[in-house]
């Protein structure tokens, strides 16, 4: 009675509905019989059906994947074998990609959460390399869930969090090609087999600090040169919104490695760097979406800065040349992204490198220059232009441009890219 | 080998955990993290001054596409409860929320992880799981927030999981509860008219964002702007729906604020057919009846622009209404049974009311 006494003074208050109480009163007594009537159905039929519920599936604790299929057709101005970046040794992957139509990397990752104390995950490459399919892990990590205060422990094979593109897949990027200074200092991207310890502040202005041990094995650290952690990374990110509309990140990453007789291939040679690497990087990004709806419109500022300093000896493998090397050298890239109608975006890049090299000769003459050391000034740049067609969330068509001078002589390059991702909807960092 | 940054780490260490000491002393409130304003909305009216809440969206804000961001994680980072939809809507954005927070409380599983659409059932279950049909939820269509039927079936499993969060105030949860429901009910009749003029009504959608509204109100979804779920509107589609509406008119064409309101007003003007364009969830949460309010605008945009003044249906109510007017006491055995509620509606008060 009680919990029908406000309906009671609305009904009887309310002279529109007077007329119908009584069909109201029907109704509920016929609602009331047809809902025992089902419920006692149910109830019958209910052990039955409780029974094949409950039966367990054996599928239902595989992992969820997804595949990334990734594809190009590229077109350059100049002989692709001839791209070198002058003033720096490269890692295997900093070139540029096949000519012509290839597939890229097609990518799956598989990942579930392993009990209520950790995650887990693998991301294995499939790739192309002059007719030979390589197949790479490119990470396969376990990472804690439960221990508490904010603090993750991350351990395996993954990408460093020392730059904010580092993290991301190739997959992920706004372009079909990594930014020259991540060409030049990364070999494309770091990853590599070690620990990772962060913490997230209990505070509204996100702040993330951590470090990293790696084994050292992977460019640019090369070698193994001590048999404990061959390079380490330390790391901290703030983040927070100006308001609604625009949020924002920074970063600020320290690198730290002795590689040993670390192997690049020049133009003629091979050459091997044995000293001390250092490197500090700052990133930033901005993003603007008009009341923060990412579905229409928005727009990304992203840019990073890395400056490297590396110290000690060089040898060509095949002359049997040597030198000594001290190296500083920077670079950085800046790029807008805007997404100007559900489905299509375009984005704008620049990159730029500079180099200030030196090194006195143990064996042989003009040993720099021999590895490609010497940059007699020169400093590489690049501007990037792309438009990018999204069918949906798990496809795109991506045209880019690049205007390139990585090099004395200045390239045109066109790339067409398809991405497509199937099986499980991944979800992105920002 | 040591850290170069050792030292440095350990110091902050020690003084953010005195921080978090002292935080913990004042840790009588629970700190809730709702994904969408309706779940902060509904765990502010039964939390009351116990909850300390955020909302990471806002209504202007299409659920499905919501970036990662920092502000995010920080704010996941120390909450006690997340409360969100589920059923996949948040797929793309919550789980790195959760990964990177370091915060087992709300991890899956854990008591501070409360999916609303685990309480409900869902409808629009796909039978097969292929892309092709768009961006398909396997779990079903997770915008169960549009019928107050589903709101009070959340709000009773939502005062059981406060209780149990913080028991001291189980008192107030189920007090606060119960004057939530109340309140449904009292409008539940007040609205009556205005839900009886829309029975059966054609209703254009620009995405399958209403369907609980559609069977809270027996609206009839004849089609969608999108076509497929989660992809825009095309001309081809557009035009389709144009001839469409000749044989078969629908009675109004609804879509949310977020949504580009270019479609539903290019169809509107080509085929006469009013465009209803409603918040797609409460606008300002802290707001006291923020929830009632907004299915109240719902129904006055509806109803203001449908042309139903002539409701010639007798007055009786719909399914959904007379299950929320039986209360709250066979909401456990639903959630068990997954049907109807067995309690029978209290003879006495239905007698009680004055022919």
């Amino acid at each position: 009675m009680k919990k029908f006494l406000p309906l009671t003074l609305v009904l009887a208050t309310n002279s529109v509905f007077a007329d119908d109480i009584s069909a109201l009163k029907q109704e509920f007594e016929q609602m009331k019989d047809q809902y025992e009537k089902r419920i006692q159905a149910l109830e019958d039929q209910g052990s039955s059906s409780v029974q094949t519920k409950s039966q367990p599936q054996v599928n239902a604790f595989n992992p969820s994947i997804s595949l990334i299929l990734d594809g190009r057709f590229a077109s350059y101005k100049n002989n692709p074998d001839q791209y070198k970046l002058p003033g720096f040794l490269l890692g295997d992957e900093s070139g540029l990609s096949q000519e012509g139509f290839a597939i890229g990397e097609s990518e799956m990752t598989l990942k579930a959460n392993v009990d209520q104390d950790f995650t887990g995950q693998m991301t294995v490459s499939f790739g192309n390399d002059a007719g030979e399919t390589t197949t790479d892990i490119e990470e396969a990590f376990f990472e804690t869930l439960a221990l508490g205060n904010g603090f993750t422990i991350r351990g395996g094979r993954f990408k460093s969090a020392v730059g904010y593109l580092n993290q991301q897949h190739a997959h992920a990027w706004d372009f079909a090609d990594a930014p020259l200074v991540y060409s030049a200092l990364w070999g494309g991207g770091y990853s590599d087999d070690g620990l990772r310890l962060s913490w997230i502040a209990p505070t509204d202005l996100f702040l993330e600090l951590g470090v990293e041990g790696f084994a050292g094995e992977h460019f640019p650290s090369g070698g193994n040169a001590s048999t404990g952690v061959g390079a380490k990374v330390a790391f901290i990110n703030l983040g927070g919104d100006f308001d609604e509309s625009q949020s924002w990140q920074t970063g600020l990453g320290y690198y730290t490695a002795d590689p040993n007789q670390r192997e690049s291939a020049t133009t003629t040679d091979t050459a091997s760097f044995s000293g001390g690497s250092d490197v500090t990087g700052i990133s930033a990004v901005y993003k603007w979406a008009p009341n923060g709806n990412y579905k229409e419109r928005f727009f990304k500022l992203q840019t990073e800065y890395f400056y490297r300093d590396e110290s000690g000896t060089v040898f060509l493998l095949t002359s049997g040349d040597a030198t000594t090397y001290h190296g500083k050298q920077d670079g950085y890239y800046i790029e807008g992204v805007y997404q100007f109608v559900e489905q299509w975006r375009t984005g704008l890049r620049y990159d730029f490198l500079s180099s200030n090299n030196h090194g006195e000769d143990l064996i042989g003459t003009n040993v720099l220059d021999e590895a490609g050391l010497a940059a007699d000034g020169y400093d590489p740049e690049r501007i990037s232009a792309m438009l990018e067609f999204d069918p949906s969330e798990f496809s795109r068509i991506r045209l880019q441009f690049n205007h390139d001078k990585s090099y004395q002589d200045t390239d045109n390059q066109v790339v067409l890219q398809y991405t497509m991702s199937l099986g499980t909807h991944g979800a992105h960092t920002y | 080998m040591k850290f170069r940054n050792h030292v440095n780490m350990k110091n902050i260490i020690t003084v953010f955990a005195a921080a978090l000491l002292s935080q913990q002393a004042l840790a009588d409130k629970l700190s809730v993290f709702a994904c969408e304003p309706e779940w902060a909305a509904l765990v502010t009216e039964i939390g009351g001054a116990q909850v300390e809440v955020t909302s990471a969206t806002t209504a202007m804000q299409d659920p499905h596409q919501i970036q990662a961001r920092p502000s995010l994680i920080a704010k996941v980072r120390q909450a006690d409860l997340v409360i969100c939809s589920g059923a996949e809507l948040e797929v793309g954005w919550l789980p790195v929320l959760t990964q990177k927070s370091g915060n087992p409380k709300i991890q899956s599983g854990s008591n501070g992880y409360f999916m609303a659409s685990d309480y409900v059932e869902l409808l629009d279950k796909p039978s097969k799981a292929d892309r092709s049909e768009g961006d398909v939820h396997m779990a079903g269509n997770p915008h169960v927030h549009t019928s107050p039927t589903n709101m009070l079936r959340v709000a009773s499993a939502l005062t059981e999981r406060l209780s149990l969060l913080l028991p001291g105030n189980k008192t107030l949860f189920e007090s606060n509860h119960a004057k939530l429901e109340q309140s449904f009910r009292e409008a539940t009749v007040r609205w009556q008219p205005k839900i009886q003029s829309l029975k059966n009504k054609k209703v254009v959608v620009y995405h399958s964002y209403w369907i609980y509204l559609n069977k809270w109100l027996q609206l009839n979804q004849v089609a969608t702007l999108e076509p497929k779920p989660g992809l825009p509107p095309t001309s081809g589609h557009l035009s389709q729906l144009v001839t469409q509406m000749t044989t078969d008119k629908a009675d109004f064409i609804l879509y949310a604020t977020y949504n580009d309101s270019k479609p539903a007003e290019w169809l509107s003007n080509k085929t006469g057919i009013p465009a209803v364009s409603v918040p797609a969830t409460v606008e300002n949460w802290q707001e006291v009846n923020a929830l009632l309010n907004w299915y109240e605008s719902i129904l006055n945009s509806l109803t203001g622009n449908a042309l139903t003044k002539n409701a010639s249906t007798p007055l009786a109510m719909n399914k959904e209404d007379s299950f929320l007017m039986a209360g709250s006491n066979c909401h456990a055995r639903i959630r068990k049974l997954g049907s109807y509620c067995s309690k029978p509606v209290d003879k006495d008060s239905i007698e009680g009311v004055p022919a």
